[in-house]
């Protein structure tokens, strides 16, 4: 396998972990815009609880990406941050926004007025930045991101001003979503908060189905490129089928309550679906122009870049799983029935 | 994108040198069962959290912003100097983990693993820190290809990242983390004990961030000396932008104040030293300095910029270092603290030099080497974004930049103010104030 194709895999493999961590971080901030009824304190401090010690470090993969990116493919990523500079700049926006509200909700007054203040802010950017992470991979799959002779194509608002992308945008908030809400299913011992987000991921499985089949609908007319990938590959239907059926069984056993096989199985689905779209457009990193092997950076560079994911991987892997062991959610909830 | 990093070089900072302070805190009160130093690790830990968290989203930002503004700097340079970006990546990466173990960990962890991840964020702080700045010693001094027909061919990273200017920036750069912060976090504390002079929680914080402070001042000007030596040899122009010198010559002065005049090409008002500058930069007091008068005024950087901001630099390194001798006389003297009322008001006075001194330190280097983004291979104005309105997302940006250190400034004032009494034994039983 080339060499260019081992790094697009760990771009790839980066971006799922970003989603299955930050993704979810930022589902809570919007099951914490969302909180309701007679729990809602409740339900945002689990949040809190929850995403505190850990969105930070869920937060690197998304610098890894980008680092990757533009060390070993530089052209395209200067071709993306010039076409989608909009709805990046709006990313960073909330992720700028989410990270510093949140802190900040942490250790300023305790009284409510402020936390509601900072809790807003914190919430609103949380559903802005996965919509604008979702439009970015949107306009990149549509084959909208362009460039000929060096130029970008298409200015700074055609690439992403469009329904394909906005629905991919829609549906990348919906599925974080429902992944933090079968997470937290699972991050409390209370009978009643767990309920609440059972009711949650069901609502929000059951919307990001009709997103998914919109989004179809869309690409037939809007993303051509995305629609003929489908039938033209003979994987393709096989693979969202399982898709399907992924889904199907993770709301089944959220259904019936069994929340560890749900987050096993929505933790799945979105491997798949992050996958689904790399393999889609595999080998164009952006099509239907740009392929891997063409942009990339010179072998000795990605040579290096290879060792350094590798050496970086044997610190980082025992480093993150001390993180999750010391902070899984078995733990705070036999602490808290300690206290 | 200058905005932004010069919002994120502070909290960088915060981000190498508190933990630093938290684990020395941490250790006395594991060591000795110290009551205030454990009540300290805890508060400056919170400090950090407030600060790392803002420094984490900051930086990604400026992530970004190497592509969103400079595309075509960062398609040509990417892959050359990226390595050290990735490496970044994942000392940050740890930097984050043990940061979340050790802020959510204190009763989760024994005592010593604990301690252990403070320190493995202060060294993953320093590894963070040092990455970053290879990556700028290499747009200082450019090294790991060659230029064939305007494109980089035989590109070697590990070279790129063995840039001549990186160690000595490296040096440079972290002990001044360590001497800005603790300058910072002993003034704070040191005000406090103008009110409340007994308090053993500020006296033990301003003990440790003293002695943090303290040995950094005085290991500055030696790291900087080697610094300047290095700039004179590998960067003449920046050197002589520094220096306000004009004129390619031998026994070159050393001028301390005084204002570049570029249009006369002379440097007015400034006292000078006669032989200062070579003896200074070549050790040779009859050494060839080279003037900005070596290249065309095309090439040379805004001089009256350069030149004011490393006086800055060097005005208060200097000032900080007589502080931190005088701090360690006075406490050599009485055996203890010095917490003579007027020295605690000196620190006070002090406590934004070293962040002066970072900020100028960092235009220095900057603006020093403009009007190359990379010098000698890539001018700025080549490297910017074609997009237009860029003053959107700058204005945005540097709104909510202003907006957020108002906060944090908010944040920490209130740490402050609520932080905990602690009185000696001999005078009767703790309170705790928060």
């Amino acid at each position: 396998m080339p060499l260019e194709y081992w790094i697009a895999g760990a771009v790839m493999v980066s971006l799922t972990l970003y989603a299955l961590g930050a993704g979810a971080d930022f589902g809570g901030g919007v099951w914490d815009l969302l909180s309701s009824g007679p729990r809602a304190r409740a339900q945002r401090d689990l949040i809190a609880h929850a995403i505190g010690p850990i969105w930070e470090a869920n937060h690197v993969w998304l610098i890894l990406v980008v680092v990757l990116l533009f060390v070993c493919f530089p052209a395209p990523w200067a071709v993306i941050s010039t076409a989608l500079h909009v709805p990046l700049t709006v990313m960073l926006l909330g992720v700028v926004l989410r990270g510093s509200a949140f802190t900040f909700r942490s250790y300023d007054d305790a009284s409510d007025v402020v936390q509601r203040r900072w809790g807003r802010v914190f919430a609103m950017a949380s559903v802005l930045t996965p919509l604008m992470l979702g439009v970015c991979v949107g306009a990149v799959a549509a084959g909208r991101v362009r460039m000929q002779g060096g130029r970008v194509v298409g200015g700074f608002l055609w690439p992403w001003l469009s329904p394909f992308p906005l629905a991919v945008g829609a549906l990348a908030l919906v599925l974080f979503a429902f992944l933090a809400a079968v997470y937290l299913t699972l991050e409390t011992g209370d009978e009643a908060l767990r309920d609440d987000f059972r009711r949650r991921a069901l609502g929000a499985g059951a919307l990001l189905g009709v997103l998914a089949f919109g989004a179809l609908a869309i690409a037939r007319r809007d993303a051509p490129l995305v629609w003929a990938g489908l039938s033209s590959r003979p994987w393709s239907l096989p693979l969202h089928a399982f898709i399907a059926t992924v889904a199907m069984g993770a709301l089944a056993s959220v259904w019936w309550r069994s929340y560890p096989l749900a987050r096993v199985l929505a933790m799945l689905q979105v491997t798949l679906v992050v996958w689904g779209w790399g393999l889609g457009q595999f080998p164009y990193l952006l099509p239907p122009d740009v392929t891997f092997t063409a942009s990339a950076a010179p072998p000795a560079v990605l040579r290096a870049v290879l060792g350094v994911l590798v050496a970086g991987g044997v610190v980082l892997v025992p480093s993150l799983w001390a993180l999750y062991r010391v902070f899984s959610g078995q733990q705070a909830s036999s602490r808290r029935s300690s206290h | 994108m200058a905005i932004s990093l010069g919002f994120h070089i502070i909290f960088a900072v915060v981000g190498i040198a508190m933990p630093v302070l938290m684990v020395i805190a941490e250790d006395r009160w594991i060591r000795r069962r110290d009551e205030a130093s454990l009540l300290l690790a805890r508060r400056w830990a919170q400090g950090t959290a407030i600060l790392f968290a803002v420094g984490a989203v900051s930086g990604t930002v400026l992530s970004f912003e190497l592509g969103l503004l400079w595309p075509s700097f960062m398609a040509f340079a990417g892959p050359i100097f990226g390595m050290p970006f990735s490496l970044e990546g994942f000392a940050f990466f740890v930097e984050a983990i043990f940061l979340g173990i050790y802020l959510y960990g204190w009763d989760r962890v024994p005592p010593r693993m604990h301690w252990a991840a403070g320190v493995l964020v202060a060294l993953s702080g320093v590894l963070s820190g040092a990455f970053v700045v290879i990556a700028n010693g290499w747009m200082n001094t450019p090294t790991g290809f060659r230029m064939v027909a305007g494109q980089a061919v035989d590109v070697d990273p590990w070279e790129a990242m063995k840039n001549p200017a990186a160690p000595l920036e490296i040096l440079h750069m972290t002990i001044a983390a360590y001497l800005s912060v603790g300058f910072a976090v002993a003034a704070i504390h040191a005000w406090r004990l103008l009110t409340e002079p007994d308090n053993l929680f500020h006296r033990r914080a301003l003990e440790y961030s003293l002695w943090m402070a303290g040995v950094a001042a005085v290991l500055q000007p030696i790291s900087g000396d080697l610094s300047a030596q290095h700039v004179a040899k590998h960067q003449p122009v920046k050197l002589a932008a520094m220096e306000g010198q004009f004129r390619t010559e031998r026994g070159a002065p050393l001028r301390i104040g005084g204002w570049p005049d570029e249009e006369a090409e002379v440097t007015r008002y400034a006292i000078e030293i006669p032989y200062g500058l070579s003896l200074l930069a070549f050790h040779d007091p009859h050494a060839e300095v080279q003037g900005l008068d070596a290249v065309p005024r095309a090439d040379r950087p805004p001089v009256h910029i350069v030149h004011l901001a490393f006086q800055v630099m060097v005005g208060c390194g200097s000032v900080l270092m007589a502080v931190a001798l005088l701090g360690a006389l006075l406490a050599w003297r009485r055996r203890g603290l010095p917490d003579q009322r007027w020295y605690l008001k000196t620190l006070v006075a002090c406590g934004p030099l070293g962040f002066i001194a970072l900020e100028a330190g960092w235009t220095v280097t900057e603006v020093g080497r403009q009007p190359w983004i990379v010098r000698g291979v890539l001018r700025t104005a080549d490297a910017v974004t074609p997009m237009p309105g860029l003053v959107v997302p700058l204005v945005t940006f540097t709104a909510i930049y202003i907006f957020l250190g108002f906060v944090v400034l908010f944040l920490l004032r209130r740490q402050v103010f609520t932080s905990p009494r602690v009185l000696p034994p001999a005078q009767g039983r703790r309170r705790s104030g928060a």
